[in-house]
Order: structure tokens, then C-alpha cells, then sequence
């Protein structure tokens, strides 16, 4: 069990990869903003109680890894790995500028703390099932994570890559999915429905489960409990809301990248602030 | 057969080297690998019909300091899974090795679905991609490590069957060095794969008719040796390239490229003309698609009448 102390440490660093990536994007102006906010919770448990990573050691051989199989919601993973140190948080500011760091797609060889190179959808599943087949040929007892989003579920070779690891049993593999039920052109629902994944990834042999995604002790049990599931592969259904916490996004049906005013944006920080106040 | 060099060459690196990885894609009893399994039933796994799985597997095994070599049809890795050798592989700076057997006409009774003749040329188009095609036994033994341990991802063409044995034993090729095979100062035939054989068989058919022409193995697509098509251009006046590919973007074009940039000279490209492939056997498609020794032939009287009018 997550003690109070830690759970309210998770709310707050989600809080803060929260504001971080709304800066971050504000500064553009535009951005993939919505699958951003929806992984915030699982982020913050990711780099703020789960993962084995040294900020001053990025390539450390026995750090547990994330493959953001999602690779557009790069903005809060690089919000999430500034604020662990990995790198000053004015880099933020360098999103998608010319020679930056930081592109709109995470990108393995440019970030510190990014461990694969993503942006075509469907793919990540697959690098992150070879990483932890590799680390278990060397009996690491790091794990492999990595977070896929719903839409991306519509690829051919996600299911290539369930098949397979559902069959290896990597029980050094965690896959959350981030089920806001949206995607680029609208809902998944209206464009081709998913039907129940953690039932459809159960069949495929995977230990599964359900949580709430904004809830970040859930995301920890739901954690604890795939861990401890030695001999399957497991995936997290996270149930989220696409835009969450930014106060023009969320709710919005086209929120999956957004062109934004500085209005708006200040309205979603102030908005971001006064969240802010009910959790101390 | 180059798939029991081949295997032999693996199986050696693999006792040495516990981070080679093998990968198939239920093809393993067609390219050999299937015994490998029996040997390190832990290192070899065959992932089923997957091909766009197994290459981006690939990468993860790479970035976990593993080096994976993934095989399935030519025409798959560079039809099926481009993207996947692309990004993450290629661009994620992760040096998979990717083996696509049965290249150009040797997919032979498979067909045109199983025909790549543009292998070469779309894997060519990947930045950073080494591009490479042992010709025959010799070449294959003595490139295989240096593609296993290319800090850059690869693709190589791997021939199952026979192909005729060109390089003398003892052969010490170098990745991305051609290796002239036979001096001439008349033309110069620039050949890759099977097409080695034929050009050799060429130049010594010219030479009953009076023709000294140099014959040069580019096993190496990229990069290509560029100083020595350079040097050919200056020595010779006159390159005919012939491959088992497409003339599009392969050897031809690449030649081609390199003539243009460099030393403009005559050229003349034997191979397929931007068409599809066909059901038959190898010697029915040489003749089918004008890839014989007689063809290459034609094409030095060509190139060399053109050289005439220049001079």
C-alpha cells in the first residue's frame, strides 16, 4: 500500500508534470496536448515511485525502461524526466525549436532519460518486448515499460506484438494503455471501436487489469500487482480523460493537437494553479 | 550451398559471441536456422508470420546491447517491415542486422509476390543503412563479422543455394570495397551478386574477340566504393554495371550517381527494366530479363561504340 505521504507526493509531481507540459507547450502555441495530459498520473508513478533510473546515469545497463510507444506525447515525458533531474527544466522551453533536445516524438538518441525512439505508432510494443526478452536472456531484474495509446491499438502490428509477448510470458513487462477513447480524427468509438481490452489482451494470455488512470495509487497497486506476476506478460488499461486538467482540451472532441491562444493558455495555467490549491 | 557457409559462419560467431541473436519469421527451415535452434535454443527465437514484430523486436534487443540478426524474405524486410528497419532500426540508431534471402530472380518458383528487385535500392534510400550482397562463399566468410559487428544497421542480401564460386579461397574482402576480379582498359563491367559470374563469363567472351575489360565485384551497394568507379571511369572510358535488381535505384543507378558527380563516361546498365518479377526458373528469368553473359556482352559494344564517338 501507497503510504499518504507517498500518495500525496504522486498527486503533487503529477500536479507539476502537469504545469510543466502545459509551459512547455505554451510555448509553441500548438501540440499534441491532449494524450499529453492524459498520461500525467502514470508518469508521475512511473518516475516518481516505480522506476529504477539515475537522473546523472541516464544509460545505467540495470535502469528499468519506458518505451512511450505514443511517442506524440513526448512533451510530458520530457516534463516528467526534467523535474527527476535528467536535465534543466528551462530545456522545456526548447520543444521543437531548430537543433533542440526535445522533438515533438521521443527520440532515444537526442534525450537524456528516453530509452526508444518512437512516433510511428505501433512499433514501441514491439522494441519494448525485445528489451525485456534481451534483459530476461541476462536475468536483469530491470523492467520494461511502456505506454501505448488506444488509437495506436488499431495497428496491425500491436496485436503482432500481444501475440508474441502473451506467448513469451515477459513478466519483466509492463504495458499500460492509455484508453481516453480518442484519437486524431475523433472518438475511437465512432471511427473503430476497441471493444473491451483488457478482455481481448486476457485472451492473448496477458495478466490484465483495469484502473483508473488519474488515480495515481491505483496506477501504483495495479503496478505492484504485475510485478508480481511472474510468469505473464501484463498490461494496465487506464481509464483517462483525453485533455485532462487543461481547461481547453479536456472535453473537447478534436483535443488530440491543438492550436491554442496565449489566452486560452493562461486561462489553463490559472486553472492548473487553483488545482493546485486543493491538494495541499 | 551459401546457406551452409552461411549457418557455419553464425554458428561460430554465436559460441563466441553470447549477444548475437538470431530471429526468423517462419522461415527458418527454408533459410537454415532452424538448426541453430537446437544449438542455442535461447538465443534463436522464431517470432511466426511477423515480419513488422520481429524487426522492431530487433531494435529492442539492440538497444539492450544485443546484436540481432533478423531474417525473412528479401522481399519482406524491404516491402513489409521498411518502416520498422527505418525507425526503429535505422533512425533509433539501433544496428540491426536485417538478412533478406532469396534476392532478385533466385525467388525463382515463388514468383513475382516473392520477387525483390528493389531490395537494394529502397534499403539504399535509408540514411545510414549498410547495403551489401556477398557474392559467393569466400565473400561470405569474409564479411559476415565485420556485418555482425557494423556499429550501423545492415542489410544483406543472403543467396540459399549454389552460386558460383568467384573469389579464390583466402579472400580478404573489406565492406565497402570492391575487389577487382579481372584488369581490362577497354570497359569496365561493375557487378554485384549473381551477375558476377555472368560479367566474368563476358569479359571472357570480349576477349576472344580482342576486348581486354576489367571486371569489378561492387559487393557493396552502400557505400559504395566510389574511388574505385572513379578510377574505372578515368582508366576505361566506358562501365557497363550489371545486377540482379532493378536498374532503378540499384547498382546501375548508384553508378550512375556517381559518374554524374564525379567523371561522366559512357555507361550502359544490364538488369531489370522497371518491371515486375515472374514465376520460373533462374536460367528461364536471366533470359526473360536480359541478364546473361550475352546481354552484358550487347551492352559493352554499346557503351564501347559510344566511347568511340567521344574520342
Amino acid at each position: 500500500m501507497l503510504s499518504m505521504e507517498k500518495y500525496q507526493e504522486l498527486r503533487t509531481f503529477a500536479h507539476r508534470i502537469r504545469g510543466e507540459t502545459l509551459r512547455e507547450l505554451g510555448s509553441l502555441g500548438f501540440g499534441h496536448i491532449g494524450g499529453c495530459m492524459s498520461i500525467v498520473e502514470v508518469l508521475a508513478v512511473l518516475y516518481g515511485a516505480v522506476m529504477q533510473v539515475d537522473a546523472a546515469d541516464p544509460e545505467w545497463s540495470d535502469r528499468d525502461r519506458l518505451v512511450l510507444s505514443k511517442g506524440h506525447a513526448g512533451p510530458a515525458l520530457y516534463a516528467a524526466l526534467a523535474l527527476r533531474g535528467f536535465f534543466p527544466l528551462e530545456m522545456l522551453q526548447t520543444l521543437n525549436q531548430g537543433g533542440t533536445r526535445l522533438p515533438s516524438h521521443a527520440d532515444r538518441c537526442l534525450t537524456p532519460g528516453v530509452d526508444m525512439t518512437t512516433g510511428s505508432l505501433g512499433q514501441g510494443l514491439s522494441a519494448a518486448v525485445g528489451m525485456a526478452w534481451g534483459l530476461r536472456l541476462d536475468g536483469s531484474p530491470s523492467f520494461v515499460y511502456t505506454i501505448l495509446g488506444d488509437g495506436e491499438c488499431q495497428e496491425g502490428q500491436i496485436w503482432e506484438a500481444v501475440l508474441f509477448a502473451g506467448n513469451a510470458g515477459l513478466g519483466n513487462l509492463i504495458v499500460f494503455i492509455d484508453h481516453n477513447q480518442q484519437q486524431l480524427d475523433g472518438w475511437v468509438q465512432d471511427i473503430n471501436p476497441l471493444g473491451e481490452l483488457r478482455q481481448k489482451w486476457e485472451n492473448f494470455g496477458w495478466h490484465a487489469q483495469d484502473v483508473d488512470g488519474h488515480d495515481t495509487a491505483a496506477i501504483y497497486e495495479a503496478v505492484l500487482s504485475a510485478q508480481a506476476a511472474k510468469g505473464s506478460s501484463s498490461v494496465i488499461v487506464l481509464h483517462t480523460v483525453k485533455g485532462k486538467g487543461c481547461s481547453f482540451a479536456e472535453g473537447e472532441t478534436m483535443n488530440h493537437h491543438m492550436r491554442f491562444t496565449q489566452e486560452q493558455m493562461e486561462q489553463a495555467l490559472a486553472d492548473w494553479e487553483k488545482e493546485g490549491e486543493t491538494l495541499l | 550451398m551459401m546457406r551452409d557457409v552461411y549457418l557455419g559462419c553464425l554458428t561460430e560467431r554465436m559460441e563466441e559471441d553470447p549477444r548475437v541473436l538470431v530471429l526468423g519469421a517462419d522461415l527458418m527451415h527454408s533459410d537454415g536456422t532452424a538448426t541453430l535452434q537446437d544449438i542455442f535454443p535461447r538465443r534463436v527465437v522464431n517470432v511466426g508470420v511477423q515480419e513488422a514484430h520481429m524487426v522492431s523486436m530487433a531494435a529492442g534487443l539492440a538497444a539492450v546491447g544485443k546484436i540481432p540478426l533478423a531474417h525473412t524474405f528479401a522481399c519482406f524486410h524491404a516491402r513489409r517491415s521498411l518502416d520498422q528497419a527505418y525507425i526503429s532500426a535505422a533512425y533509433a540508431r539501433l544496428p540491426v542486422k536485417l538478412i533478406g534471402t532469396d534476392p532478385g530472380i533466385t525467388a525463382a518458383f515463388n514468383g513475382a509476390t516473392h520477387m525483390p528487385l528493389e531490395d537494394m535500392g529502397i534499403m539504399r534510400s535509408v540514411p545510414e543503412m549498410i547495403v551489401v550482397e556477398p557474392t559467393d562463399p569466400e565473400l561470405l566468410r569474409s564479411l559476415l563479422p565485420q556485418i555482425i559487428y557494423a556499429s550501423q544497421p545492415v542489410y544483406m542480401r543472403l543467396y540459399r543455394k549454389e552460386v558460383p564460386a568467384v573469389h579464390p579461397v583466402g579472400t580478404e574482402a573489406v565492406l565497402g570495397r570492391g575487389i577487382v576480379l579481372r584488369d581490362g582498359s577497354d570497359a569496365s563491367i561493375l557487378a554485384s551478386g549473381l551477375m558476377v559470374a555472368e560479367a566474368l563469363a563476358a569479359a571472357h567472351a570480349l576477349r576472344q574477340q580482342g576486348l581486354q575489360v576489367r571486371v569489378v565485384d561492387m559487393f557493396t551497394l552502400k557505400p559504395l566504393d566510389r574511388r574505385l568507379v572513379y578510377q574505372c571511369a578515368v582508366e576505361t572510358g566506358a562501365i557497363v554495371t550489371a545486377e540482379n535488381h532493378s536498374v532503378i535505384n540499384g547498382l546501375g543507378a548508384a553508378v550512375a550517381e556517381t559518374l554524374a558527380d564525379l567523371m561522366p563516361v559512357p555507361l550502359e546498365r544490364v538488369g531489370v527494366q522497371d518491371r515486375f518479377g515472374e514465376v520460373g526458373s533462374p536460367d528461364f528469368l536471366m533470359q526473360r530479363f536480359h541478364m546473361t553473359a550475352g546481354d552484358i556482352v550487347g551492352a559493352v559494344r554499346r557503351v564501347l561504340g559510344r566511347k568511340r564517338r567521344l574520342t
